[in-house]
Formats: structure tokens, sequence, C-alpha cells
């Protein structure tokens, strides 16, 4: 059974011609833009901050909130960022919008634009997404050629430019401040906060850097009108959500999907439950960044901000990625780890050498050359990585590290065991008086700590 | 390329390009096309400097990558001192700081490519192409590296090709699509100079985000 969820992003998806302005347009599109030229910005600003809608990149903060700390007045210009960096692994959702509906993108950045007084505004777009870039490219050609964008739009005094900016295979600039240095033209290492970019962004002045798929969800907002909105959805999770799916299913893709919806229903339904008839093992409901959950902990669990974090995981950009019962945990929280190693920006010691080492570490474990004090060295060279670094960046990598081990600590400790020369302990079977008796005093220790 | 033959030296079955070789190689200077389209960018943007990125593609669509007479030319077009440029085109992995074969070949390894075969694409490129990672064939025509997750997870093991993605590819599929630019030698570019991508091999479908073909 498949749920009919409201489809607010990916109504026209299917139509392979939606990406021409004039499909676009008998579509309904540049509805909501010619709507919200009417109202005052105040106005747009209030009917997002009621809509309840939360930014959709990873951090889930309400997006009429940020836009009102932008102040007024400051006698310099302000910039809107849309925020299509997307390299959080498991990640494909905003690829689909700019890919397949590029105007929807491009009306929600002018409507953005408008409520902020934004005259200047970046798609700042990681640099593998070579054919959406173009997508979006042509598709802001021909908005100028048809006068919506440039100087007075629709006859209003409201002008507005869009550049298409490449990044160049640097995970950190999805990362607010990371996005605005590379922009400015320097190394996409983030700045300290404060000051927050909507006080001191892109060249010193004001800026709001939105996800892809929040402003793609305004032109629905405006026509459709914020309650109906905030209808959908839960309480404090208000609309639909883009969900990128991958790993051992049978039906990956991009899936939209009201917020609330029960978590093991997406994997039996939308995805088409597991591949080949195996049993789930794990699942990564947000992305790499966030704590992996084991199948018995899905009971239960909605796709919405604070049940998955009731379950002790975030829901972060949506990148779904499921893992069956062959996955090897140890070889998955590695392959995490090398990820994170290699996209550390080099500017915090604490994460630069902190992900090697932490890379390394789990890198012994999985080799069979790790030793009992691994795990307590694992946690202890974590500690001093989460918090103590300028972005968000070391948290994320340590998230999953401890989480994998936390949940897993099984597969974590029978490779230690191996390759220690006992025998080991976790093979679900009952353990022999034997087997507990070569377990040494430091290992029991290192499962207590587990 | 910008290599001559004699800066390759053969080990075995690998070849490699020192890239002290590769520095001191001659380049062909770059046109007055490369210029203009590049002050046709900086116009886009409230600063010069934001140029530097779409500077450094030009630079590496003219030369294949980005020697040092990349970063004097784009420090020269921008103002900028050639330690700021150098310190950018080392800070990204889409500038390669030594040359790449006529086709690369970018592996993604991150989570769900590994969780639907990644390795076993590594492996077998590497025996059809008989080259270790980071290294050129012979002819010049093959590289290839694996990389961080390309937000293809869905039609995971992928591989792009130059700058084009190729999804949901196995051992066989491999084989037809080698063959095949081995046959057309087809544009997988993106360039910066026209902002267009290349329209080799059309005939593969360019994406499958939802598993449908979108070409």
């Amino acid at each position: 059974m498949q749920t009919n969820h409201h489809k607010i992003l990916t109504a026209n998806v299917h139509h392979l011609d939606q990406h021409l302005l004039s499909k676009y347009e008998e579509r309904g599109g540049y509805q909501a833009i010619r709507k919200v030229l009417k109202q005052t910005p105040e106005e747009v600003i209030q009917e997002v901050k009621a809509s309840g809608l939360r930014g959709r990149g990873g951090a889930g903060f309400p997006t009429g909130m940020k836009w009102g700390f932008v102040p007024k007045n400051l006698g310099k210009p302000i910039y809107l960022l849309n925020n299509a960096d997307e390299s959080e692994p498991g990640t494909f959702k905003d690829r689909l919008l700019m890919e397949r509906d590029p105007h929807l993108c491009i009306e929600g950045m002018m409507i953005a634009a408008w409520a902020l007084g934004a005259n200047w505004s970046c798609l700042y777009i990681r640099g593998e997404y070579g054919y959406p870039a173009v997508r979006m490219e042509q598709a802001i050609e021909e908005a100028y050629k048809k006068g919506y964008l440039g100087k007075n739009i629709f006859g209003t005094t409201f002008s507005l430019d869009i550049v298409v900016h490449r990044g160049a295979g640097a995970y950190i600039c999805g990362e607010e401040t990371g996005l605005i240095e590379s922009l400015e033209g320097n190394k996409g290492q983030p700045r300290l906060k404060p000051p927050f970019p909507a006080v001191v962004g892109l060249y010193g002045c004001p800026t709001v850097v939105n996800n892809t798929e929040t402003l793609a969800t305004l032109p629905w907002i405006i026509l459709n009108g914020a309650s109906a909105y905030a209808k959908i959805g839960t309480e404090k999770s208000a609309g639909t959500k883009l969900f990128s799916a991958s790993g051992h299913i049978n039906k990956p893709g991009v899936y939209e999907v009201d917020l609330g919806y029960s978590l093991l229903d997406f994997i039996n339904n939308e995805c088409g439950g597991i591949r080949g008839g195996k049993k789930l093992k794990a699942v990564i409901p947000g992305g790499s960044s966030v704590q992996v959950l084991r199948a018995d902990e899905l009971e239960g669990v909605k796709l919405d901000y604070e049940s998955i974090k009731g379950a002790g995981s975030m829901l972060g950009s949506g990148g779904f990625m499921v893992m069956d019962e062959s996955t090897d945990m140890v070889e998955a929280c590695l392959n995490l780890q090398h990820f994170y190693s290699h996209e550390s920006c080099g500017q915090c010691t604490p994460c630069r050498e902190g992900a090697n080492w932490v890379q390394k570490i789990v890198g012994r474990i999985y080799d069979g050359a790790g030793t009992y004090s691994d795990i307590p060295l694992l946690k202890s060279v974590t500690s001093q990585i989460a918090g103590h670094t300028i972005c968000p960046f070391g948290d994320a990598l340590v998230t999953p590290v401890l989480s994998f081990i936390e949940k897993f600590p099984e597969e974590f400790n029978t490779r230690i065991a191996q390759a220690n020369g006992i025998p080991t302990f976790n093979t679900g079977e009952e353990l022999s008086s034997q087997v507990l008796d070569a377990v040494s005093e430091n290992a029991k220790n290192v499962a207590a700590n587990v | 390329m910008a290599t001559g033959k004699s800066s390759l030296s053969i080990i075995g079955k690998q070849t490699f390009i020192k890239y002290s070789d590769a520095v001191h190689s001659e380049p062909k200077e770059i046109s007055r096309e490369f210029s203009s389209r590049l002050a046709e960018i900086i116009q886009k943007y409230p600063s010069k400097k934001s140029a530097v990125m779409s500077a450094l593609y030009l630079a590496q669509e003219h030369y294949g990558w980005i020697p040092l007479e990349a970063i004097r030319w784009v420090s020269e077009e921008l103002d900028l001192a050639p330690a700021h440029v150098e310190s950018v085109a080392t800070f990204y992995t889409m500038y390669y700081k030594r040359p790449v074969g006529k086709y690369h070949f970018q592996i993604c390894r991150t989570l769900s490519c590994m969780l639907c075969g990644a390795q076993k694409i590594s492996d077998y490129l590497k025996e059809k192409l008989s080259i270790e990672a980071h290294t050129i064939s012979v002819d010049g025509m093959w590289s290839w590296e694996e990389v961080e997750c390309l937000g293809s997870c869905g039609t995971a093991p992928m591989v792009q090709i130059n700058d084009v993605f190729f999804e949901l590819v196995d051992a066989e599929k491999l084989d037809v699509i080698i063959d095949k630019i081995k046959k057309e030698l087809p544009d997988l570019r993106y360039h910066t100079t026209s902002g267009e991508l290349g329209t080799g091999m059309s005939d593969f479908p360019r994406s499958q985000v939802l598993g449908l073909d979108l070409k």
C-alpha cells in the first residue's frame, strides 16, 4: 500500500519537458512570484514563518526566523545564496529538483530575494553536478530572455540577477560560511560564528543561505497559503520532505513524503523493501553525519524532526541509507571515516588531525590489527574533536563513529578479539564458559564501556 | 595533454608521470578567447575575486590540468597573488594538480556505492585499463581514481567520466562504455567557455536520478 503524500516539490518532475519555461508556466509556474510582488516583504516573511517551513539542508532551522535575523537599513546590499552543494553522502534530492524542475528553483529564489530585499543571488552548485548546472543555467538564461530575471521584473521595481557558481569538489562548502568563503574566491574554510552570515556574510554584507529544497517549497506556500502548508505533516515538522533513498533497497530514488510518515512504511512501501529478501540491519536516516539506527530501534519511528531525534538520530538532509544483514558495520564505519578524513578542510587541528587518527584506528580494527584499548582510544580522540572546531564538521565526523560503536559493539569487539587470538563471542550461540574465560579482563571492560 | 613522451616512465605495467616532470613540461599558451570569456564571468559577480574558481576551470579546460602557467594566468587576469590562486587550486579536488588521461574515470567509493559494489567496479577498471589509480595509460587516454560521494547514491554504483555521470554500472556496461569511447572519442566535458556539457555518447542517459531515463 502506497500512501498518498502531498506533491509540493515533485508534482511535475515526471514531465520530461518541465525544464522549459513555457511548460513550467503552463503548469502553473511563475504565478507565486506575481502574487508575491503585490505583497510587502514583511508579509512574505510572516507567511513563511506561519507555514512552519524548516531548512531542508540538514539543520532544520525555521526558515522565516532565519530571514528575520537580517538587519534592515544597514545601507549594504543583501545577498541570497541557494545552497546546492549537496555533498552529504546519501543525499541527491536537490539534484532532482534542479534537473527536472529548474524554474521551480528559480521562482523560489525570486520569492526569497523579494522578501529579503536581495537583488543579487547565487546558486552554489557542487562541481560534480555538471548536468544539473547546465539545466539551471539554461533555465536562468530563458528567464532572462523572457524578462523574468534582470531589471524591473513583471513591471515592478524588483530587480534580480542569479548566477550559477560551480564548486569544485569540497564537502565543506556546504557549510554556509565555507560556502561564502568559497564564493568570495578563497579556500572554502568556514568562519567563526558569530557574527552570523545574516549580519556579516558575503563581502561583509547581510547574507541568507538557504537550501535548494527549502527555496523550491516557497512557491507552493505562497499560492496555497501558510496554513495549508502547516496542516501537512506534524505540528512541529510541517510540510513534506524529499528523502533520497539508497543502499540495499529494491527501489532507490527520491521520494517526497509528508513529514510524520512511518519510517518502516517508507522502507517497505516507497523503497520497495530490502533487496534480495534479506533482513534489514540498520538505517542512516539523514545523511552520513547522523547516528545510525539499528533495525530493532525503528518500530514506531516517524519521518519527522522530533520523532527521529527521539529515536536518537537526526532527520538531517534526508539522505536515507539502508543496510541489510550482510553489511559489515566496521567496514561501513571505516568507509565514512575515510570520507571525513578526506574532506576535513584542514583549518582546525582537532578535526584535521583527529579525522585522520579516527580513520586509522577504525582502519586497524577493520584490518584485524586492533587492540583492546582502541575503543576507549576512539572515545578519547573523538571527545577532543567534537565541540572543539570552528564548524560542525568535527561533530559530524564524530557522530557516525560513536554511533556505530555504540549500536554494533559486538562487531567491533569481534574483530579486536580475533586480532588478539581470542575466539569470537558474538556468534549468537550460547557462550561457553571456556570462551568467556578466554576473554581477558580488559576485553570485558571494553564491552562494558560501549 | 600537456606532457610529452619524455616525461613518462614505465614501471611494469604502470605508467607514472612524475609531478616534477609534469610541472616542467611546456604547455601551449592560453588563447584570447579564454580571457574574454573570463571577463564575461567577472561581470556577473559583485567582486572580481569571486571569479577565481571559474578562472581555474577555464585554465583547466585549456591545459587539461593546473600547471604553474595556469596559476600565473589566473593571477594575472584577476590581479591576485599566485600564492592565493594556488591555495585555492590545491584546496579543491576537481582542479587536477597533475595531468589526467583524456578520459578520467572517477569511481564513487562512499557508503551507498560501497553497499552496492563500488569495490568491484574499481577492481574491474584497474584490470581493464591495466593502470593504477592516479596514473595515466601510456597512450594518454585513460586514468582513474576513487572519489568521495558524487551524489548519485540511488543509482549506485556509478562512475563519472570527465564531467558526465554513468550510473548503475557493472563490468559489462563498463566494457560497452570503454569500447564506445575508443571508437567515438566522445566529448564528455563540461565547457566553462560555453557553459555547456559535452554531447558525446548521448545515447546513454545523462541522469537516472529516479531510475528513469532522462536525456
